[in-house]
């Protein structure tokens, strides 16, 4: 796979250009009237984990939304080569695009079950299977009101809806906010098998977990992408990370500043 | 003490027709977003075609009764289908447009309905048993109380257990804590849209026939009228939540009631004044689930 080398003029990067399951070309998005999303080119590869990253603010999540239609949107948004930017959000999730939302976002009055079932898709097989060997705790809890579940297990649920599907692309938006090092592992886990099964665009902020998982990164800065290449080779340029990230490739796994909450009780 | 049972009966029939109009209203703000105050319209259209339908058939029959009921829930399911499809999705997620179309709506049918019906109430006769009382621990109550209850608790039931125990059901419960999250599951919520018009127009047109017969007259404002108690209902019981607008139906159903008996006929100021506290309280109503 090419990619090209981080550029000095970062309007100039360009993503790599190898057949990829989601091809996103200047993609711009607006919420309320305000630009939220100015310019972004990216690319997801047809495997592995494709980090998007950047300071908190500058459009990851807003990106994601715009790439399923949840927000106003222009540009490029190609999955396997079908433009679907004039697809309302339900058919473009329904041409195989998993969401894994920011917060969980899990239905607090549906059981368990409910919230597996609502996300089974018409004409793709639902592995429960997979979904429960993932996480067998979904299966004990099946009756339980989402809501009642703790933060841990809400994103459990979160994934195991895109997971349930067969899906062409996973979009995962910071899987592991708020999360106790131990549960972050854990999700760290379920997204590498994950990524077995369909690649990955996944926001997040813990740069251990992009270590770990990530083949490719994109950076944003102000609504715009500003670097496309290796996400070894832009983790192990400390100069480059500090200034588009705002951290140090070595900090820890709270690399943004926050501590993580504890798992127990509900988000 | 049969005045209180008398009261109690009264209010709590009261609430039946409250809440059949109160649950639509619920169901359709909390999955829509929309203010719907064209729903009187579905009320009164449902109560004029059973009404037609009754006294075709023989008004004092159970057969009429029985026909006037169906009529009334079919002329509020397929206005209020109509009514989304061809008015309110078009203007998706346009808040102000959806309510100027709906009072628009609801002005024009209204004069509609002077035109067909007249501006003066058209008085109701029902089978003879509903036209009498039953004594209840002393008090005469009458008998289509039991009627516009017992109908009340079926649509309930039946919305509960549709709510429940079906796939549509899901939706509309997801969809009215999280739209957003629905459609990123792949659903076409407007389909559920349609569906919570259509229930709430069963509801209401049934609210219409039994209102007729309740007040023991239909007027083309008859509808809007009671719109605006099933509006205060909706808003103390907490937008969006059925059991909300049950519980808030027979409250402030039995608070008019009894006000107006014990406190020289201030019904209606008692309700406003609940409202009032319910907002300044627990702005989100009673069941509400965001504060």
């Amino acid at each position: 796979m090419t990619s090209t080398a981080p550029s000095a003029d970062p309007r100039a990067a360009t993503p790599p250009t190898a057949d990829p399951v989601l091809r996103v070309r200047d993609l711009r998005a607006h919420v309320a009237g305000q630009q939220v999303v100015e310019h972004v080119d990216l690319d997801v590869a047809p495997v592995g984990v494709t980090a998007l990253l950047g300071r908190n603010g500058v459009g990851k999540t807003s990106t994601i939304k715009a790439v399923l239609g949840l927000v106003g949107r222009s540009g490029t948004v190609e999955l396997d080569g079908t433009d679907l930017v004039d697809l309302p959000t339900h058919l473009v999730v329904r041409r195989g695009v998993g969401y894994v939302p920011e917060d969980r976002e899990v239905f607090a009055g549906l059981t368990v079950t409910e919230n597996l079932r609502l996300a089974e898709r018409r004409g793709s097989e639902h592995r429960y299977d997979l979904v429960y060997d993932l996480f067998p705790e979904l299966e004990q809890r099946g009756t339980q009101a989402a809501g009642t579940l703790s933060g841990g297990q809400q994103q459990m649920v979160s994934l195991a809806r895109a997971l349930l599907n067969e899906n062409r692309v996973l979009l995962v938006d910071e899987p592991t906010k708020g999360l106790a090092p131990r549960l972050v592992q854990e999700v760290s886990r379920v997204l590498a098998r994950a990524a077995q099964v369909a690649p990955i665009l996944l926001v997040e902020q813990n740069l251990q977990v992009v270590r770990d998982l990530a083949d490719h990164a994109v950076v944003l800065t102000d609504g715009r992408s500003v670097h496309h290449g290796p996400a070894a080779d832009l983790l192990a340029d400390e100069e480059l990370t500090q200034r588009l990230l705002g951290v140090h490739a070595d900090s820890g796994p709270d690399a943004a500043g926050r501590r993580p909450a504890d798992e127990e009780g509900p988000a | 003490m049969s005045t209180v049972v008398l009261l109690l009966f009264t209010g709590v029939g009261l609430g039946a027709i409250y809440f059949l109009v109160a649950s639509g209203l619920s169901l359709i703000y909390g999955l829509m977003h929309v203010l719907n105050f064209a729903h009187g319209v579905f009320l009164s259209l449902g109560a004029f075609l059973g009404f037609e339908v009754a006294s075709r058939l023989g008004a004092t029959t159970w057969t009429g009764f029985a026909a006037s009921l169906l009529v009334g829930a079919l002329a509020g399911a397929l206005f209020a289908a109509l009514t989304e499809r061809l008015l309110v999705q078009r203007l998706y997620e346009r808040h102000i447009e959806q309510v100027l179309v709906t009072v628009g709506l609801g002005l024009a049918a209204v004069a509609l309905f002077d035109g067909i019906w007249g501006t003066d109430p058209r008085f109701i006769t029902g089978p003879a048993w509903m036209g009498r009382t039953t004594s209840v621990l002393g008090a005469n109550v009458p008998n289509d109380r039991f009627v516009a209850i017992l109908v009340a608790g079926l649509v309930l039931l039946g919305m509960v257990l549709f709510l429940r125990r079906t796939r549509y059901g899901m939706i509309i419960r997801a969809g009215v804590e999280n739209r957003a999250m629905v459609t990123a599951l792949g659903i076409d919520v407007r389909t559920a849209f349609t569906l919570v018009f259509t229930i709430g127009g069963i509801a209401a047109g049934l609210g219409g026939v039994l209102a007729s017969h309740y007040f023991g007259y239909v007027s083309p404002l008859l509808g809007q009228t009671l719109l605006i108690f099933a509006f205060i209902v909706t808003v103390i019981g907490g937008l969006g939540s059925l059991t909300g607008a049950a519980i808030a139906s027979v409250v402030v159903a039995l608070l008019q009631q009894f006000a107006n008996y014990y406190l020289w006929g201030t019904g209606d100021l008692a309700v406003v004044v609940l409202l009032a506290v319910v907002l300044l309280t627990r702005p989100s109503g009673l069941m509400g689930r965001r504060a």
